[in-house]
This record gives C-alpha cells, sequence and structure tokens, in this order.
C-alpha cells in the first residue's frame, strides 16, 4: 500500500496537479476506507446496544468520554498521557540508539556475529512480559523500571535488524567508498547507513508496537500513573466507560506513533522513492 | 470413403482493446479470423508483442474479447469449453508446487467423478505419453524445466480434451530440449487424435509441427497468412529442417513476419 | 556450519564468564545481577520440581488453545475475505484500525468478563492472535498467482474448488507464518495476563511469587525459563514449517 502512495507522491511532485492524484481510483478508495469506518462503527453501535451489557458500553458514550475525559482535560494528559508516552519515547529511543550502533558494529563482523547471534536469539525469545517481575525487584515500582522493561524488551528486534542491515551492505559500494579516499567516519555515515536503512526500520516498526506494548502491561501491573494505569483502575472503579474512552486513546496513540515513525522512515530513505 | 471433417474451434473477427476510452487504452486484437478443423496441428507466429497472449486467452475463455465470437463446435462460448484446455508457458507458475508429479496430473480429473483406478490409468498413460514414467513421485522443483514442462502437458493430456490450445510453452525451454519436446508433442498428437493450436515466436518451430502456419501482424493483429504446409509426416529435426520445401516456406513466414513488424500501422 | 556453531557456543560460553567474573568480583551490584552460575542452578532445581511443570503446563495450555482457536476462527475468515477484492480492501482496512490496540490493555476487561482462570487468558490469546493470522492469511489467499489460478480456470474449476485446491494451498506457507507470529504472540499474552491478573497456575503466577519475595535469583531462573521455552518453540515451528513446505523451491 505505502508503495502505491510513493509513486502516486511522485507523480504530484513531478506533475504538479492534484488532480492526477485524485484519479477515479483513489477516489473510490478513500471511498471504500469510509464506509468500512462507518461500518466497523455501525456494527460496534448495533453490537453494544443488542449486548445490553455495562462490560460493553455503547460508542455514543465512549466517544464523547474519549474528548471530554481524556483528549482535552489537562489533569488527563498530566497524570496519565504524558507519563506514558514519555516513559515509551525514553525506552524506545535508548534501545534504539543502544541497538542500532551494536548492531551495525556486530553485522560488518562475521566473527562477531557468529559469537553473539545465538546469545541474541535466546534473548529475543524471551517473552517480553517476563522481563516485569525482575524489573520490579531491581528497580521497584518507579519510572526506572518501566523505561527498562520497554527498553530491554525492545531492543532485541531492533539488534538483529541492524545487524542485518549492516550485513546486507554491498562490499562494491564501500570499496568504491574507500578507493575514493572516504574515511572511515564518511565510510559508516554515507555506505552503511542508508544500506542498512530500510532493515533498520523494519525493526523500528516491530519493536514499536511492542514498545507500546510494554508500556501499557508495565503500567497494568505495578503503578502510580498513566494510561495503562488509569485503564486498570476503571476496571476496578467500575468506570467501564473511561476504561474504553482509554482504549480507544491507545490506538490514537499506535496509529499516531506509527504514523510518526513512518514519516521519519519516509525522509530517511527518500532516497529509495524515486 | 468421404471423411466429414468438422470445424473444432474458429474466431470470428475477434477484437479486444484492454483499458478503452483511458489514457493507457492499448488495442491489441484488430480482427482476427480463422477456423481449426478437427486433427489438424495449427501454428500461429508473429512478431513480439502482437497479442499473441492475449488470443490465446480469448480463444480459451479466460477472457471475453470486446469484440467478436469464439466458437467450438458452432457454438460461442463464454467460458472456457469443456473439451478444451490450454498449456501456458510459465510451466514453473502453471504446476502446482505443493502436489507431486503424479498429483498434479490428476488434478484436472477429481472433479469429474472418475473411479481411482481409471484417474490412476490416464495418469500413468499421460505420463508414458510425455516420456515421465517413473517420476510420479517427484516434485516440480525436482525437476528440470523441460521436465517440468512435460508434467504440464500431460496434466492437459490426461484431462482428454480433444483442444489443446499451448501459448508458447517451449519459449523458456534450451534449445536441445525444447526439440525434443517437439518431437514428442507431435508424437502424442498423431497417437491420441488431438487438435492442436500452437502459438509461437520460433519461426522454425511453427513450421516444423504445424498442418498450417498463421501469421499474426504486429498489434492490433490480424492474420495476414494462412499458409499451408504440406510437408510429409513424420517429420524429422534434421532431414525436415533440410528440406528444401521446409526452407521455402520457413523464409516465407520469415520475411511476412519481418514486414509485419516493420508495418508503421 | 561448524565454525558457525562452534563460535556461537563460544559466544555464549564467554557472555556467562564475562557475567559470572563481574557479578562474583561485584563489579555489578548483585542487587542486579546475581551470579550467572547461581541462576542456571535455580533453574536446573526448578525443572526438577513438579510445581514448575504444573505452572508450565497451565500457561502453555491457554496459550495453545487460544491459538486453536485463533486458528479455527480466522484461517476459514481470511480465506473468504481474500478472495474478494472489495472484501480484501475492507477487510485490511479494519484490520488496520483495530491492530493497534494492544491486546494487552484488554486485560483488565477480560478479567471483568471471566475471572483471572483458563477461559480470560484463552480469551486473550485467542483475540490477539487473530490478527496476525487473519492478515497473513488474506494477504496469502489475495497474492495467489495467477497463472495457477488460471490453469485451474482452464480445467474447468469452478470459484469454490479454485480456492480449496489453489488459493489454500498456495497461501499455506503464509498462513503458517501467520500462525508462527501468532505463536508467540499467544505466549507473551499468557504469561502478561497471568502477571497481571493473578489466579491459580501458570509461569506468570509463579513469577509473581517470586518477586513478592524479593527472590532475585529465582526470577532470573524464571526469565531464563521462558527463553528456553521460546527458543523451543521457535525451533519446533521451524521444523514444522520444514517438512509442512519441502516442496518449496528455496
Amino acid at each position: 500500500m505505502s508503495d502505491l502512495v510513493d509513486t502516486e507522491m511522485a507523480v504530484v511532485m513531478s506533475d504538479g496537479p492534484l488532480r492526477r492524484w485524485l484519479s477515479v481510483d483513489r477516489i473510490a478508495d478513500i471511498g471504500l476506507r469510509l464506509a468500512v469506518l462507518g461500518g466497523v462503527y455501525l456494527f460496534w453501535l448495533l453490537a453494544t446496544r443488542a449486548a445490553d451489557s455495562i462490560f460493553f458500553p455503547v460508542p455514543t458514550d465512549v466517544l464523547p468520554a474519549v474528548w471530554n475525559d481524556w483528549l482535552t482535560d489537562s489533569t488527563t494528559w498530566q497524570d496519565n498521557i504524558v507519563p506514558s508516552v514519555i516513559r515509551l519515547l525514553y525506552g524506545f529511543v535508548l534501545a534504539a540508539v543502544l541497538s542500532i550502533a551494536l548492531g551495525l558494529a556486530i553485522g560488518r563482523s562475521q566473527v562477531l556475529l557468529e559469537m553473539l547471534e545465538p546469545t541474541i536469539h535466546f534473548l529475543r525469545a524471551i517473552p517480553p512480559p517476563a522481563l516485569l517481575p525482575v524489573f520490579l525487584i531491581i528497580f521497584g515500582i518507579g519510572d526506572m523500571q518501566k523505561v527498562m522493561v520497554i527498553a530491554f524488551g525492545v531492543a532485541p528486534p531492533i539488534l538483529l535488524n541492524s545487524i542485518d542491515g549492516a550485513r546486507s551492505v554491498d562490499q562494491l559500494q564501500l570499496d568504491s567508498a574507500a578507493a575514493l579516499q572516504i574515511g572511515r567516519r564518511g565510510r559508516i555515515t554515507k555506505v552503511i547507513f542508508p544500506a542498512a536503512a530500510p532493515k533498520v526500520f523494519a525493526g523500528l516498526r516491530v519493536s514499536m508496537s511492542l514498545a507500546v506494548i510494554l508500556m501499557v502491561i508495565s503500567e497494568l501491573v505495578a503503578a502510580t500513573d498513566g494510561i495503562g494505569f488509569r485503564i486498570m483502575r476503571n476496571s476496578r472503579n467500575f468506570a467501564y466507560v473511561d476504561m474504553w474512552a482509554g482504549l480507544v486513546v491507545l490506538a490514537i496513540l499506535g496509529i499516531l506513533l506509527n504514523a510518526g515513525l513512518t514519516l521519519i522512515e519516509r525522509r530517511v530513505l527518500r532516497w529509495r522513492l524515486l | 470413403m468421404e471423411t466429414v471433417v468438422t470445424t473444432l474451434l474458429s474466431a470470428d473477427d475477434i477484437h479486444h482493446t484492454y483499458s478503452p476510452g483511458k489514457p493507457e487504452e492499448h488495442r491489441a486484437l484488430g480482427g482476427i479470423s480463422f477456423s481449426v478443423d478437427e486433427g489438424e496441428f495449427v501454428s500461429i507466429v508473429g512478431p513480439s508483442g502482437c497479442g499473441k497472449t492475449t488470443l490465446m486467452r480469448c480463444l480459451s475463455g479466460l477472457m471475453q474479447p470486446t469484440a467478436g465470437t469464439v466458437l467450438m463446435e458452432g457454438r460461442a462460448i463464454s467460458a472456457v469449453p469443456e473439451d478444451l484446455t490450454l498449456v501456458f508457458q510459465d510451466y514453473s507458475r502453471s504446476l502446482y508446487p505443493w502436489l507431486r508429479v503424479a498429483d498434479n496430473v490428476e488434478f484436472p480429473l477429481k472433479d469429474h467423478r472418475l473411479p481411482r483406478a481409471e484417474r490412476r490409468k490416464r495418469v500413468a498413460q499421460a505420463l508414458s505419453d510425455v516420456g515421465l514414467t517413473g517420476h510420479e513421485t517427484k516434485y516440480p522443483r525436482q525437476l528440470s524445466g523441460g521436465m517440468q514442462q512435460r508434467v504440464a502437458i500431460a496434466r492437459a493430456l490426461a484431462y482428454r480434451p480433444s483442444m489443446l490450445l499451448m501459448d508458447e510453452p517451449y519459449a523458456s525451454v534450451d534449445a536441445q530440449t525444447r526439440e525434443s519436446l517437439e518431437d514428442m508433442l507431435l508424437d502424442v498428437w498423431e497417437r491420441r487424435n488431438k487438435t492442436v493450436l500452437f502459438v509461437t515466436h520460433d519461426i522454425d518451430e511453427s513450421v516444423y509441427l504445424a498442418d498450417r502456419v498463421l501469421v499474426l501482424s504486429k498489434g492490433p493483429s490480424q492474420v495476414i497468412a494462412d499458409i499451408t504446409v504440406d510437408i510429409a509426416r513424420p517429420r524429422d529435426q534434421i532431414d525436415t529442417k533440410a528440406d528444401p520445401e521446409f526452407v521455402e516456406l520457413r523464409a516465407e513466414v520469415a520475411r511476412l513476419i519481418r514486414n509485419a513488424g516493420s508495418d508503421p500501422t | 556450519m561448524p565454525t558457525a556453531w562452534t563460535r556461537g557456543a563460544a559466544g555464549v560460553l564467554i557472555a556467562f564468564g564475562i557475567v559470572e567474573l563481574l557479578t562474583r568480583a561485584e563489579f555489578v551490584n548483585p542487587a542486579y545481577l546475581p551470579p550467572a552460575s547461581s541462576v542456571v542452578a535455580e533453574t536446573v532445581r526448578l525443572f526438577g520440581d513438579s510445581d514448575f511443570w504444573d505452572a508450565l503446563w497451565a500457561t502453555l495450555w491457554a496459550a495453545a488453545y487460544g491459538l486453536a482457536r485463533a486458528i479455527i476462527i480466522a484461517v476459514p475468515l481470511g480465506l473468504v475475505l481474500g478472495l474478494s477484492r472489495w472484501a480484501y480492501r475492507a477487510a485490511i482496512t479494519v484490520v488496520e484500525l483495530l491492530r493497534p490496540i494492544p491486546s494487552v490493555a484488554l486485560i483488565p476487561l477480560a478479567i471483568l468478563l471471566f475471572g483471572t482462570g483458563t477461559s480470560m487468558k484463552a480469551f486473550l490469546v485467542t483475540f490477539a492472535c487473530l490478527w496476525p493470522i487473519l492478515f497473513n492469511t488474506i494477504y496469502g489467499v489475495h497474492d495467489v498467482d495467477r497463472v495457477g489460478v488460471d490453469t485451474a480456470r482452464v480445467f474447468g474449476l469452478g470459484w469454490f474448488k479454485r480456492a480449496a485446491r489453489v488459493n489454500l494451498p498456495a497461501a499455506s506457507p503464509f498462513i503458517y507464518t501467520g500462525i508462527k507470529i501468532a505463536a508467540s504472540v499467544a505466549l507473551i499474552l499468557a504469561i502478561g495476563a497471568e502477571i497481571v491478573a493473578g489466579g491459580s497456575s501458570g509461569l506468570g503466577i509463579e513469577m509473581g511469587e517470586a518477586r513478592a519475595l524479593g527472590n532475585l535469583k529465582l526470577s532470573y531462573a524464571y526469565v531464563t525459563v521462558t527463553g528456553i521455552i521460546g527458543v523451543l518453540l521457535y525451533i519446533v515451528m521451524e521444523a514444522i514449517e520444514r517438512h509442512l513446505f519441502r516442496w518449496r523451491s528455496m
């Protein structure tokens, strides 16, 4: 799907008129998506009405709550959204920076790669929630614990993909750069980074969804603030509408984070578009 | 004694245009008419890009032409006729990789409520016709290209259609393999009384195999020549190709194609 | 390759050795990481503990049962949706809309609906596993090679028979990939649900108890155990794949 958008965007950029972009196919596609969204909403409405259960409130209650009690409520931002997102980003960025650097370095050395791969695969096989109890003992229930859980849980996929990316660098390109007297640093930034970038971003993508999962679950177990914390508290306080509103907020967050990552990816991989 | 010859397949002024009315509109077929009699071996040859595959898709019923009719045994077809099948060029995508050779050949028979023993018999016979007895339990990926195409042909034979359409079946195969596949096909055609319509871009092949050669023009294509090949059968890769009659016919076809290819329309 | 194996093994041993050295010499605070040898010893001890095996079985059962249900729902559904062009587009949109909701966020809801037992875990596992299997099935069925489908058409097979005998087998490698992904998701949800909800039996519950006791060594042992399970799962899934799809040309 993104390939289609890329070529279409390229047409817009090279030809100009927006009219070209809004072809019949495109309008049909947007129409279909809106129709599907409408269908999902309708299904949600009818199903909850039919179920008539307090555990499944109707969207006409939930959606206003999303707006009023979550998105436009400054306390919510302060106590729930901001802490969660900050921990998420801290953990993710920390893991990303270290894993990418480490992964690219390991990937360039066949010996190092073979030595470390089994260990890294073992670390990746650990279901991330299993890290929660250990880190709770070590760090207590504060922010540090959650950031560490996220970082450690999210690192292996990024690491593996970075190794993979570094391995896929064309030796010929490196040799050409060396022949052109480009120093070590230049070769790293100008040859290795761009060549490894697609795989690295694939790893980042996977890790982003994992990060959200870990953020939520760490807040369900032992927390004093955060989105997950509030959802859990709501379930205990019979505040089911607010609980569902929290789920919607999480969905929005997930979509936004993915979109953000895509934007960054497009920018970095711009040379690949055309 | 009078032999009654029936027309098996005929094309009546077939036109086909892709994406009509849109900017990427492409007129592939510009009015093709011909007929194939029962028992004939007819080849179709033309310059590259002349819509041969489009024609085959229309003749086999896979696609409806934008104008014109395809008739099978005198009746217009609207879908794939039951007594006809098509062998594709790309055998690696046409054969089912998850089925062994014998199961691939049996594939078209599973539908027809034939008893198991009968199905097995047909499979064995088809494999024997194409020279692949003994390879029943192999997977397609274990076979060479030529052998895979044999399996595809065996599969078509097991189906027992009277009409066999073949869309450049030997284009993806090396020259030596192609020769043995050509002779195998002729052998099967005669032995099993099939009617074959064979599309190719290889001029030698088109003349070597056929009773008649239809030459297509460049797209939007039409039939620009219907040449009878009166060379005696059985044909031989070396002797027939040295025959002056063959050389002359071949040259004639080549000339037609060269002129058709440079035709400004 | 022998060298890769020996290097890998050497790598593991060296990593182990480094951790052991750092922790014994207390370069690393033992409150963070106990000596590697003691963790290994504890792990070995666990394997001899019948309570551990009961807990393991409870977790694996919930994961397997939930996964099986997800397969039964998602594969036929994906097959139907993938065959129709419009249904395909619509389904992809819905899946992409609902995918960002992390399944773990439904743990509180699941506890409300099902309590803290196996049905709660299985519900979550099924929900979470639906998406990768459904997505991969839809995609695999939709993307079947046209030549293969046309071949079935020229042999007179109608759409249903084509779906069953061409689309489904051709899509099976993709479907299996979805199941592979779902298998690790199943473990994540099962253990995660146990850690959050507590309950009577399961690895996550054992881990929770270790944490309540502040037993760092035991907690690390459980982490090691889950890692071993993850690796074994991976090996098994790969072996099954190699056998099921030995017809694939690689």
